[in-house]
């Protein structure tokens, strides 16, 4: 860990102002993965600017029904919200679904966006990996891939983005809203805020510098049968081999997105038009255009049969998951 | 003490306190955190320094240069040694890695560099400042492609230094040519990590010439040989002081990179320094159970009765290393006429291989066990009574040897009941629960009864208390309860009336933690001290030694009754003694047993699997205490799983190191993988084995655990993976048909 000067930020003028003062300063909430990433030296910032003190913790109803999510809001006392239980109940499987108890009370909402891969060639500063170190290239691409992406990807970074809430925040529609240094607000759908690798996949997010996240926006609840199944190789904190958040309308419509294939949340919603021809057209829709390796390959005719139990789940036709 | 002849009748038949289920002494002082771990001896040395560890950065070649001068420049930074300011240290004995010094480097994350400071988070960054020009070359990673350049791996351990390369009895190939019934299966294990929770840690400190270890290490006795030898000093000016150990699973075996480091460090500073390996650094700094390739080829009569036994293997090792010796148990764990039985190992230029908990048994099973659930199948038997049938009462590589004891068949039927066997469906693929295909396995369990030397200090005090010394070591195990209540029962007292103290180089020398001998051998040696102070309390009473009796705080002989303290009123009494073994271990095979049953489902939409339920029988010999034994097995059954369903440290087979290496990337059983354990302990003591009549437990739970569990993954599926860990996209392809679910 490089050494740092710390501020904590009593509001959120002071937090972008030094964002934009100080070229690598972080923005500290939870600090679930941002500290283990400054101990092994891949993040050094060399100022961090704490949040915590800022009003940003709490859930409201907005004035079309549905939420605001503020980014202080921890997974645990999200998962936990009545409203979030009532109405989106695939954010709260999610959550439980991902980490543990601890680091759940700790992990923002905002730092669950901002989550940074589990490739272990990023972990490891002795491996080349253009995320880390752009221009060194790509270890996992003939090396250790299994848990990595299948689809999005570039021959640049094969890298997954590995949380669970976002998964869902992408099926609802979510949307994120920031505040920049000068005081400007702008709200962009979840579905834009994660960047696919190309030839620049140490640029993870659609933020600038300055930009602060503020809130997670809901839109009002649509309703249906709402899963969140996560197939891993232990039955507690592991990151999804493949994951599927679904919302299953009576009529069989609904929408699908998958965690663990891809750098983003993977949602294609065209595929979702496919629900009535079964889990394997969803998966070859969703799927088109993927370039897994040897070694995660099995990724896709594992998402169409997680799918599939989630179809066969919302119809009451197994037991729940 | 010699032990020599069967044990007859001794105090420790009484069972007074040996055999009930005493709860571990150490255990408040573990969870209210009193238990001081090597790494927290701040009681121990004033004004530590710390000390950070720098991993090679290349698998193979050497290193041509490091530049400490910002690293010397940082903030706080008492003393860098690199690898190249040193001789390469002498390896210490059965292992196979050079823990430091000289520019050649063996494996990943072989340690090159030590940065001290006064701070742990200072010495860490300086740590990243230095620069090292590798040489970097290319090297062997990938097991299967040296397989042609494997050597024979006799098994010494059991046959002696003149062990022929293959084990053979009668004419294999004839029996397997003449079979009814035949099986030909290759399995392959992956490199496994011990992974155990407390890292290789130690607080070194010097006084003139002398030095002093803190540290974690599973065999003090081991450890006093070889630090000194390392360090080029006599072994009279080291110590070594291992009280509490935060698991080992046998990576704590041998002295490691930490404790070279931390002693070399102090020298540089000229301070205590504490170091502890990070965790990013075990997995390819420290030793693994290496990969092995099994070949098994079974021969049977049409009525079951086995006529042949082939079991080959290899794994890998440093060039200097021992091999992974799955092939071993074969030999005594079966009857059959004609056999061969042998290992190879390639050299390899990965991390050290080395022992971890039920070195050769773990990974030897998971083939051996596999093959004989194969045979049953084909037979069209059961595979409990395949089991059964095929059972030997002598060690059928020289049938004039019996076994001690053995009751394995007992396990098998008792399991069998207890577990509701005969519900197992014989057709595989056929239990359907909801989403869940349902299935049970069993498999048997075998690992051997190491007898080692082992002594023990006891001391009556002149106040009335007892004290026990040893350098045994508690690995998390229950050593100390279980020396307490040996002490208790031969002595009159409760486990509370005893205090232990165990792990330091400065009391009398002992088996150590390892290979499961621990427990016996450390308990007969304080039962060997114990009758030596029974003796010195005879004669300082005036009682006739043979006519004493130790009960209740009190020396009865006749009708003479004396409180034990009034023995020591004139002064303390101390009995100390070793357990010796002589030949009875050549003359009866001793081993212990286990019967292991398991029950999982598969989801047969996307294959993974869930253990549901699981019972292990164990036949031991003498259970000293229940409540250890059973957590000891119940880990070990935990374990089992890891290895048949999740454990696996991956290679790259360019760059040549374990991938996942940290708690994340490394998945290990966590709880909600695992439901209730069931443990059957069998009551069967052993006489030839131990004074104890015991002879250990903490390697067997693992012992047919994972192949139990692969089993019943098959029965449930129908689909045999023989390539561990059997992970969900091994049998995907094998599930049900989308449309059929």
């Amino acid at each position: 860990m490089k050494a740092f000067t710390y501020q904590r930020a009593g509001t959120m003028a002071e937090a972008t102002a030094a964002l934009a003062q100080v070229p690598s300063a972080k923005l500290i909430a939870g600090g679930t993965n941002l500290l283990d990433l400054m101990k092994l030296e891949i993040e050094v910032p060399s100022h961090l600017v704490d949040i915590r003190d800022l009003d940003l913790s709490r859930i409201e109803e907005t004035a079309d029904g549905g939420l605001r999510i503020g980014a202080l809001v921890t997974n645990t006392d999200l998962a936990a919200h009545g409203r979030i239980k009532r109405g989106y109940g695939v954010i709260s499987r999610a959550i439980v679904s991902g980490a543990t108890g601890q680091l759940r009370n700790k992990a923002s909402t905002a730092g669950n966006l901002l989550q940074r891969n589990r490739c272990p060639y990023f972990y490891d500063t002795d491996q080349a990996c253009n995320k880390r170190l752009p221009g060194s290239g790509c270890s996992a691409l003939s090396g250790v891939s299994r848990g990595l992406a299948v689809i999005g990807t570039s021959a640049s970074c094969i890298a997954t983005y590995p949380g669970d809430l976002v998964v869902a925040l992408r099926l609802l529609d979510a949307s994120v809203e920031t505040v920049d240094a000068a005081g400007r607000t702008r709200t962009l759908p979840v579905a834009d805020f994660h960047r696919l690798p190309g030839d620049t996949p140490e640029i993870e997010t659609a933020l600038a510098p300055d930009e602060l996240i503020t809130a997670v926006l809901l839109p009002p609840p649509i309703g249906g049968t709402q899963i969140y199944r996560k197939v891993r190789d232990r039955a507690s904190y592991a990151f999804a081999l493949v994951s599927v958040a679904a919302v299953i309308q009576e009529d069989g419509t609904g929408r699908i997105a998958f965690g663990g294939v891809a750098p983003k949340p993977w949602r294609v919603e065209k595929a979702e038009n496919a629900l009535a021809e079964g889990a394997e057209t969803v998966v070859s829709i969703a799927f088109a255009g993927a370039t897994p390796t040897e070694q995660n390959a099995f990724k896709i005719p594992l998402a169409a049969r997680a799918l599939a139990s989630v179809l066969a789940e919302a119809k009451g036709t197994t037991d729940a998951v | 003490m010699l032990f020599d002849q069967p044990a007859a009748g001794n105090p420790i038949d009484n069972g007074t306190v040996v055999g009930r289920p005493v709860l571990r002494i150490d255990g408040p002082l573990k969870v209210s955190g009193a238990a001081r771990y090597a790494f927290e001896r701040n009681d121990a040395v004033t004004n530590p320094a710390y000390g950070f560890v720098l991993g090679a950065g290349v698998a193979k070649g050497r290193v041509r240069a490091i530049d400490a001068a910002a690293t010397r420049a940082a903030p706080g930074v008492l003393a860098v040694v690199t690898t190249l300011d040193h001789a390469p240290l002498s390896r210490a004995d059965l292992s196979a890695a050079m823990l430091f010094g000289g520019d050649m480097i063996e494996h990943y994350h072989q340690a090159i560099a030590v940065v001290v400071a006064e701070t742990f988070e200072q010495a860490r960054a300086a740590s990243r400042l230095l620069k090292v020009d590798y040489e970097r070359e290319d090297g062997r990673f990938v097991l299967a492609a040296e397989a042609g350049n494997a050597k024979p791996a006799p098994d010494r351990e059991n046959g002696g230094p003149d062990a022929p390369d293959v084990d053979r009895v009668g004419d294999f190939e004839a029996a397997f040519q003449q079979a009814a019934v035949t099986i030909d299966s290759t399995y392959t294990t992956p490199h496994e990590s011990h992974a155990q929770m407390e890292p290789h840690a130690t607080v070194a400190a010097w006084e003139g010439d002398r030095l002093t270890v803190w540290t974690a290490n599973q065999m003090v006795n081991w450890a006093i040989r070889d630090l000194p030898r390392a360090l080029s000093m006599g072994q009279d000016k080291v110590r070594v002081v291992s009280p509490y150990i935060g698991g080992g699973f046998g990576a704590k075996l041998f002295i490691r990179s930490d404790v070279v480091l931390a002693a070399l460090a102090a020298k540089a500073a000229g301070r205590p320094v504490k170091l502890a390996l990070q965790r990013a650094l075990i997995f390819n700094n420290g030793t693994h159970r290496s990969a092995t390739i099994q070949r098994v080829r079974l021969a049977a009569r049409a009525d079951g009765v086995l006529t042949g036994i082939s079991h080959r293997g290899l794994s890998g090792n440093l060039p200097l290393g021992g091999a992974e010796m799955a092939t071993s148990q074969t030999k005594i764990l079966y009857a059959a006429p004609n056999r061969e039985i042998g290992m190879t190992l390639a050299a390899m230029d990965l991390p050290e291989s080395n022992f971890m908990r039920a070195p050769g048994e773990a990974p030897g099973l998971m083939a051996l066990e596999v093959a004989m659930d194969e045979m049953a199948e084909k037979l069209g038997m059961d595979p409990v009574e395949f089991r059964v049938l095929n059972d030997t009462r002598v060690d059928p590589h020289n049938p004039s040897r019996p076994f001690s004891e053995r009751h394995l068949v007992e396990c098998l039927r008792t399991g069998a009941a207890r577990f509701g066997w005969s519900a197992r469906r014989s057709r595989p693929g056929e239990r359907r629960e909801g989403r869940w295909l349902v299935g049970m396995g069993v498999a048997s369990g075998i690992r051997n009864a190491i007898a080692m030397r082992s002594g023990a200090r006891v001391r009556l005090e002149a106040s009335g208390g007892l004290i026990v010394e040893t350098d045994m070591t508690d690995i998390g195990t229950g050593t100390y309860t279980i020396v307490a209540q040996t002490a208790a029962e031969m002595l009159g007292l409760t486990a509370a009336e005893v205090e232990v103290r165990l792990g330091d180089s400065n009391f009398p020398r002992a088996a150590g933690s390892g290979g499961q001998w621990g427990a016996a051998n450390a308990t007969s040696g304080v039962f060997a001290a114990c009758v030596a102070l029974r003796d010195a309390i005879a004669d300082r009473l005036g009682f006739p030694r043979d006519r004493c009796e130790f009960i209740g705080g009190t020396v009865r002989s006749g009708n003479e009754v004396v409180p034990l303290q009034e023995a020591a009123r004139g002064g303390g009494l101390t009995g100390e003694d070793s357990i010796e073994f002589g030949d009875l271990e050549k003359r009866y095979q001793q081993s212990t047993f286990a019967a292991q049953f398991a029950e999982v489902g598969v989801d047969a939409f996307t294959g993974e699997v869930r253990l549901r339920r699981m019972l292990c029988v164990c036949d031991v010999g003498r259970i000293l205490n229940p409540a250890t034994a059973r957590s000891q097995v119940i880990g070990g059954m935990t374990m089992g799983l890891g290895a048949a369903l999740i454990e696996e440290l991956a290679v790259d087979p360019r760059r040549g190191f374990f991938v996942n290496h940290d708690m994340a990337g490394y998945e290990v059983p966590v709880h909600a993988d695992i439901p209730h354990l069931d443990v059957v302990l069998l009551d069967h003591p052993d006489a030839l084995a131990s004074p104890m009549k015991a002879k250990g437990i903490g390697e067997l739970g693992l012992c047919g655990a994972a192949p139990a569990i692969a089993n019943a993954v098959y029965n449930a599926t129908g689909l045999r993976v023989r390539d561990y860990p059997i992970t969900l996209e091994k049998h995907l392809h094998a599930l049900p048909a989308l449309a059929l679910l």
